[in-house]
């Protein structure tokens, strides 16, 4: 086997916002490596940065020390060359425009050809599991079919990076449960790199191959644990034992950031 | 639609019983006047009957007034000075006129002032300050003004319209244009979006419902404005001069007639954008 490529790298990352409170330490000597073809999730009390720290590698933030680095290029160029889909917490559907619309718009924006449109958002949409809505408008959805076709319009240019910031966080337990499944299966399918925040313990060890423990105050990296887990999960492996002892542990460093304070 | 029609014609009935009894109300002294002059007797009947059907009653009665407006639409030519849908006709041509120039240069500046901080902070105040002068006291100056350049007709009482429509339209399409919120400007920039393609598939596809609110605010100043442009150079013909001339000569049921003309008009054109709008967000999905 080669050596797979670094896709995200963090290097000695600082971010401190300038508030009317005073400087807020966002984070605080980041490194991180994230190769090809990872599932990487970032765990951690509400503050310690997560939102923050993938916002700069989507060139949203700007860190005020230290170097990020996305295919090997700036986050400003790699967000020219849409190298990247970014998911938000909220759906963020325009209210006017169909499921099929919404899923166009970013690709009307990077000039795609129209016949090509059509194909890329049929295909998408199969992908999500929301073939058949493309005419719905958005109210029409459940929440959890917003969210999916959120992740639809971010998956529709085809971009080798997704960026998630907890776009399962408003949603109860079976339909994140069913989302979870999906996303492995479409990780697996499109091999794409995947960067994704959450608050849930299990979400985090069921979808990765590498969990990011972080701690607030200042905002930075208390652990990184590699999954031993297979590939192929199905939903009840969160009954093993391999399971529980990476869960384990992910509850050791954020019991462990919690008592620094 | 049709639950709304009980409520409606009660209201409509309520308010026809209230007008009458004040028309009697306020004619009666003159009746009374005119009776002790005579030397006649008023039974009720007859001072009910009286005060319906003076000449130059201080408040008309309703059948009054609408058989004035009937003699005056129906059975006058169009092309006639005395027909009220002529005059009708040279209010709602200023009106129309000055609303388009009233959006456009609404929607102008609001563009200016949400993608120009210069334009934020220093157009802003001159907007409001522009409606805190009352229009009365600016329309005739700028009539003046005007027809010393050799401007009149139409286009003067059009620059009163817009005065007046544009500010509601700036005012809203402000709020519209920075309707999305930071997510969907963010999401905006991951794609790489210009600042064109920002403007027209989102802030201005945001600003619809709010553009629209503000059209009808607009539409219904510009028809004031129009008006109120014909008032100050004695103009021959709109329904201000209809107002004015009513006023000189007393003719209360002409004054009575160009009012409810102008509240017909207006309730009209607001009723068209209110329809324009329905369709429009249904078809953007948004209503
Ligand atoms: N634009 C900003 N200006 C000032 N401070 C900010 C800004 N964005 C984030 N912060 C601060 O930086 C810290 C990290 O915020 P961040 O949103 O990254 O946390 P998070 O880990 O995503 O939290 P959560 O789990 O609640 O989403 C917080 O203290 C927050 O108040
Ligand atoms: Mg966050």
């Amino acid at each position: 086997m080669t050596e797979k490529q670094s896709v995200i790298s963090a290097r000695n990352l600082d971010l401190t916002f300038q508030t009317n409170d005073g400087p807020v330490h966002a984070l605080k000597d980041v490194n991180l490596e994230i190769k090809d073809g990872d599932f990487v999730s970032f765990i951690g009390p509400s503050g310690c940065g997560k939102t923050t720290f993938l916002r700069v590698m989507a060139d949203l933030e700007q860190p005020t020390g230290g170097t990020v680095t996305v295919n090997g290029v700036s986050p400003e160029e790699a967000r020219r060359q849409r190298a990247y889909g970014y998911v938000f917490q909220a759906a963020g559907l325009y209210p006017w425009r169909t499921i099929g619309g919404n899923i166009r718009l970013p690709l009307e924006i990077m000039g795609v050809p129209k016949s090509e449109q059509a194909e890329r958002v049929n295909r998408v949409l199969e992908l999500v599991e929301l073939a058949g809505f493309e005419k719905k408008f958005p109210w029409q959805l459940s929440g959890g079919m917003q969210q999916r076709a959120s992740i639809a319009r971010a998956l529709s240019f085809d971009a080798d990076i997704l960026l998630m910031d907890e776009p399962f966080g408003a949603l109860d337990e079976i339909v994140r449960d069913h989302l979870n499944e999906q996303l492995l299966h479409l990780w697996e399918r499109t091999g794409k790199t995947i960067a994704f925040v959450t608050h849930s313990i299990p979400e985090a060890v069921y979808l990765s191959t590498k969990i990011v423990v972080m701690s607030p105050r200042p905002g930075r990296i208390t652990d990184v644990i590699d999954s031993p887990l297979p590939k192929d999960r199905p939903l009840d492996i969160r009954d093993t034992p391999e399971f529980l002892e990476v869960a384990h542990r992910v509850r050791e460093g954020l019991r462990a950031g919690h008592q620094d304070d | 639609m049709r639950r709304s029609v009980v409520p409606v014609l009660s209201v409509v009935g309520f308010l026809l019983v209230m007008w009458y009894a004040a028309a009697v109300w306020l004619n009666a002294p003159w009746a009374y006047d005119k009776a002790t002059r005579s030397g006649e007797v008023l039974t009720t009947s007859t001072l009910v009957a009286d005060t319906w059907s003076q000449e130059k009653p201080k408040l008309p009665a309703p059948h009054q007034v609408g058989k004035e407006i009937w003699k005056t639409t129906v059975e006058k030519k169009i092309t006639s000075k005395r027909s009220l849908i002529y005059h009708s006709w040279v209010t709602l041509s200023a009106t129309l006129l000055g609303f388009v120039m009233g959006t456009g240069l609404g929607i102008l500046l609001a563009v200016g002032i949400v993608y120009n901080r210069t334009m934020d902070m220093s157009v802003m105040p001159w907007v409001i300050a522009s409606q805190t002068i009352p229009i009365l006291a600016i329309a005739p100056m700028i009539i003046v003004v005007l027809n010393a350049v050799g401007i009149s007709g139409l286009l003067p009482k059009a620059m009163i319209s817009m005065y007046l429509s544009f500010f509601p339209v700036v005012v809203g399409m402000v709020k519209g244009l920075r309707s999305p919120d930071q997510m969907q400007l963010d999401q905006m920039r991951t794609w790489f979006a210009s600042k064109s393609q920002t403007f027209w598939k989102l802030r201005l596809p945001a600003s619809m419902p709010y553009l629209f609110t503000s059209l009808k605010i607009g539409m219904a100043a510009s028809l004031v404005g129009a008006i109120v442009g014909e008032l100050p150079t004695g103009a021959v013909a709109g329904l201000g001069a209809r107002l004015l001339a009513g006023s000189y000569y007393g003719q209360t049921i002409q004054i009575w007639s160009a009012l409810l003309m102008a509240a017909a008009l207006a309730a009209s054109l607001v009723g068209i954008i209110g329809i324009i709008q329905r369709v429009t967000l249904k078809r953007m999905g948004m209503a």
